[in-house]
């Protein structure tokens, strides 16, 4: 049954911020934070690096590091190269 | 297979103690890229033949539309080999100061390779941001082996601020040129007391072998093997070459002269 009008969706209860990823802006479930969006992207943290703000982020505080409104991550791999 | 073994038949590989960088010790003398090559599977089969114990490896943004791709980690075993992260494709000092502390919390490991190039076309490499960014390396603890050109002075230079290894280019990368400058490589080993490898130019096995004739220490290359129309096959060309230099530089090169000099005895012939 589709929600009343006036009632809010669920989606729309949620608080969202807006962060930058590899460049591409994306809307997130706040509050979230590292480990939350890497395992919404769906990557697997032991091979991937995640600099935010320029700060590299050590990979053992994903879980403790909260993100913000307006943060850039890079979240790089290794691929091949010369 | 029994009898008495032929000496002249021995693995050569066993005359050769192998070299040491960083404090860590390789048998192989050949260091080769992962990248350019038709897809994974064929990076691991080649890599697997070129008997490298260390790989080059490029630090990108993950594809997130595509999580779940095939990662190299999966063809090429970081637990077989030592990955060697590279700044390919810095143009700055700074830009490759921040992949590399990316690629250290990556692998957890503080062996890298720096290279800060200059434009293109000939992608050589900008030695002013090159020993602005091993400064800031080395100020952060990393390890670092640097490519760089192949001019005696700025290779000193760098093994005085602290570099692991110096890489002087025998060509520009991928030209698969061979050795253009091969009186400055051999300036720059003599020169030279930590290990100095050629870095870029290599096409074919005999650059490879002349490299490791001049006196280095071990050759780093990638196009001249993913570019080959058999990756595999010169995969295993490159490891015999590189072991056919070493023993070539370690046994002495007989000396040059401009007349000829008769291999079989002038006296005894028949009159």
């Amino acid at each position: 049954m589709p929600p009343a009008p006036g009632f809010a969706t669920f989606r729309d209860m949620e608080d969202t911020i807006e962060i930058t990823v590899n460049g591409e802006a994306r809307d997130i479930p706040a509050p979230a934070t590292i480990a939350d969006l890497l395992t919404r992207i769906g990557l697997d943290t032991r091979k991937v690096a995640v600099e935010r703000n320029l700060e590299i982020v050590p990979r053992s505080t994903y879980a403790a590091t909260a993100l913000a409104a307006g943060d850039r991550l890079e979240i790089v791999h290794f691929i091949g190269g010369g | 297979m029994d009898g008495i073994p032929n000496a002249a038949v021995a693995p050569p590989a066993l005359d050769d103690d192998g070299w040491e960088v960083a404090g860590l010790r390789f048998r192989s003398r050949l260091i080769v890229g992962t990248g350019r090559y038709k897809d994974l599977e064929e990076t691991g089969r080649a890599i697997d033949a070129s008997g490298a114990e260390i790989v080059t490896v490029a630090v990108r943004r993950v594809n997130l539309g595509d999580p779940k791709a095939p990662m190299l980690q999966d063809y090429v075993d970081p637990k077989r080999y030592t990955y060697l992260p590279n700044t390919a494709g810095c143009f700055t000092a700074q830009d490759a100061v921040r992949t590399l502390r990316l690629a250290r919390e990556a692998g957890g490991w503080n062996l890298v390779k720096l290279e800060v190039l200059g434009p293109p076309p000939f992608l050589y490499p900008d030695m002013r941001a090159t020993f602005e960014a091993l400064e800031a390396l080395l100020k952060d603890g990393f390890q670092v082996m640097v490519y760089c050109s192949d001019d005696p002075i700025a290779a000193k230079r760098l093994e005085e601020m602290g570099a692991v290894a110096v890489m002087p280019l025998g060509a520009p990368i991928g030209s698969g040129l061979g050795i253009q400058n091969p009186v400055m490589i051999r300036a720059i080993i003599e020169n030279a007391k930590v290990p100095v490898l050629v870095d870029a130019g290599v096409g074919t096995a005999s650059d490879a072998s002349q490299a490791m004739e001049l006196g280095c220490d071990a050759v780093l290359m990638n196009s001249a093997i993913a570019h080959a129309k058999d990756p595999v096959r010169m995969a295993r060309a490159m490891k015999a070459a590189v072991e056919a230099g070493r023993q070539a530089f370690l046994a002495g090169r007989m000396p040059r002269q401009y007349v000829a000099d008769p291999s079989s005895p002038l006296g005894g012939l028949i009159r």
